[in-house]
């Protein structure tokens, strides 16, 4: 079991999400940053299913009551183990009653935690990730206990460690593929959408990321239509809304561009501090 | 029906089919048809196909290599599908209770589009609807058909909290909300009824295709139901009208 003694400013669970729902209006959910989470996972020898807990800006306080293995990736939010540095991207073995904390956001914006075998909160329509209007839980709170898979240490199991740093938290280039409405655009615009610098407006949770400034344009509304994390929508206003994990299924704003899945993993590390260029995929 | 499509990859792992910019029920059982013969030829592959008013959207579970080869199967699919098949469509007649305490904005309406609240009631519940698809919200339904004397502009400002089962219409459509949520349609009752269950897979048991009449019921009939459904003893297949 882990003890929630804190619960961050925005901490949830989230695996893969739920594919095969959609076409009831349910969002796909699962982690924001799928590469760092994996990445959690792939170090701890997980199933890519596992579940792990996603911070975002501020870390948890977990208390463990039996003994584990953990791996933290993402965002550098200095992770400490009974208040010593622990180092990211490595496997950690835990005894009981330890307590990780985190003292500050150094890099990046979300941070994943891993733990052998994964989180096994509740399974709703195949996934445990957490969304209103479809899981009971919307999000971690203090006092929750949570449970994970009981795990004995093996006597000569080496600590996995990769050695490097993800550009993931350092790229400030997006990558995207050209959305259906983009034709709808006048060549200016056009190129305006890859010459222009954004920046991250503060209107960024698990559903959209707004970006500054506005893009003026005259696009006329569309049919609804289906959408996915990703979108660049475009609205009469001129704000371009990035559609991310916990969208909705479907939208009538214009889409005009569409965002790499890695494109989607490195803007979930962004926050208001950061501008971004936006670059066709080659 | 046949229509000129527009195919065009949406993203590493899936693929858009547009038609036609209308809303259209002919088109919607071709829509209807083809998705369907998309999943029969996809059985072994682990694959999502989400429809809207004119396009189908086909998320593959892995990154598609060769784009071209994959439009030419679906276009010769699309091609080779039999026009005469009909989809199965089941009619529900869902109940609405349209008193005074749920149709929160039935004053305001009545007097925008000019017509008593009895007429409201009367017109709105007589239609038989068409489920176009589900999106925006968890078992939000898409339906069309309202009677253009009920289309009025949504709100100038949403409310914040809509409740759940809220029965409502904005512009030319008219809708379930099938959980709380802020919304700028005008609310003109409430339906007992759960049209999304997280606890049943598939947590719907209204998809595109299906028709939807509305029929008035009392307070206390509403309470009934209502219990039922809450206490998990309400049979949805009630609700179909040709089984």
């Amino acid at each position: 079991m882990i003890k929630v003694l804190k619960a961050g400013f925005y901490s949830t669970i989230q695996d893969l999400g739920r594919f095969g729902q959609r076409s009831f209006g349910v969002p796909v959910s699962g982690a924001m940053d799928s590469y760092s989470s994996a990445f959690a996972n792939a170090l701890l020898g997980n199933d890519k299913q596992d579940a792990v807990i996603e911070m975002t800006m501020t870390g948890a306080e977990l208390q463990f009551t039996n003994p584990t293995t953990i791996a933290i990736t993402g965002a550098n939010m200095h992770p400490e183990l009974n208040g010593k540095s622990i180092e990211m991207f490595k496997s950690i073995k835990i005894e009981p009653n330890d307590i990780l904390t985190f003292s500050r956001l150094l890099e990046g914006f979300r941070t994943y935690i891993a733990v052998k075998g994964g989180f096994l909160t509740e399974t709703v329509l195949g996934s445990r990730s957490m969304i209103k209007g479809v899981t009971k839980a919307i999000k971690i709170e203090k006092g929750d206990v949570i449970a994970i898979a009981d795990y004995v240490h093996l006597e000569n199991s080496k600590n996995a460690k990769l050695n490097f740093k993800p550009k993931i938290l350092s790229n400030t280039v997006l990558e995207v593929m050209i959305g259906p409405e983009f034709y709808k655009l006048s060549q200016a615009q056009q190129d305006a959408l890859f010459e222009q610098e954004f920046h991250v407006s503060r209107y960024n949770n698990r559903m959209a990321y707004q970006l500054k400034p506005l893009f003026q344009n005259n696009l006329e509304p569309i049919l609804t239509a289906p959408v996915l994390p990703g979108t660049v929508q475009l609205t009469p206003l001129g704000q371009l809304i990035v559609l991310m994990r916990d969208c909705q299924t479907t939208g009538g704003y214009p889409r005009i561009l569409q965002l790499t899945e890695n494109a989607i993993n490195m803007l979930s590390q962004k926050n208001t501090s950061n501008s971004l260029k936006i670059r066709l995929k080659g | 029906m046949s229509c000129q499509l527009r195919f065009l990859q949406y993203n590493e792992c899936s693929i858009l089919v547009e038609w036609p910019a209308i809303i259209d029920e002919n088109m919607l059982q071709d829509i209807l048809r083809f998705k369907n013969i998309i999943k029969n030829n996809c059985v072994k592959e682990n694959i999502e196909v989400i429809t809207a008013y004119n396009s189908i959207l086909i998320v593959y579970s892995y990154t598609i290599d060769n784009i071209n080869s994959v439009f030419l199967s679906l276009r010769a699919l699309y091609e080779s599908q039999n026009n005469e098949q009909l989809i199965d469509s089941r009619i529900f007649k869902i109940p609405v209770c349209y008193d005074a305490e749920f149709a929160v904005d039935i004053e305001n309406f009545s007097k925008e589009i000019k017509l008593s609240k009895s007429e409201i009631i009367k017109r709105h519940s007589e239609a038989f609807y068409t489920v176009f698809f589900t999106g925006f919200l968890p078992g939000f339904l898409y339906l069309g058909g309202l009677n253009s004397t009920l289309h009025l502009n949504r709100k100038i400002t949403p409310s914040l909290n809509v409740k759940k089962g809220s029965v409502g219409i904005g512009g030319k459509q008219t809708g379930i909300y099938p959980q709380d949520s802020p919304g700028g349609w005008h609310i003109i009752g409430n339906s007992p009824i759960e049209l999304f269950n997280s606890k049943q897979n598939p947590p719907c048991f209204i998809k595109a295709g299906d028709k939807v009449k509305f029929y008035p019921i009392t307070k206390s009939e509403y309470l009934k139901i209502q219990n039922k459904v809450l206490l998990s003893t309400f049979n949805s297949k009630k609700l179909i009208v040709n089984d």
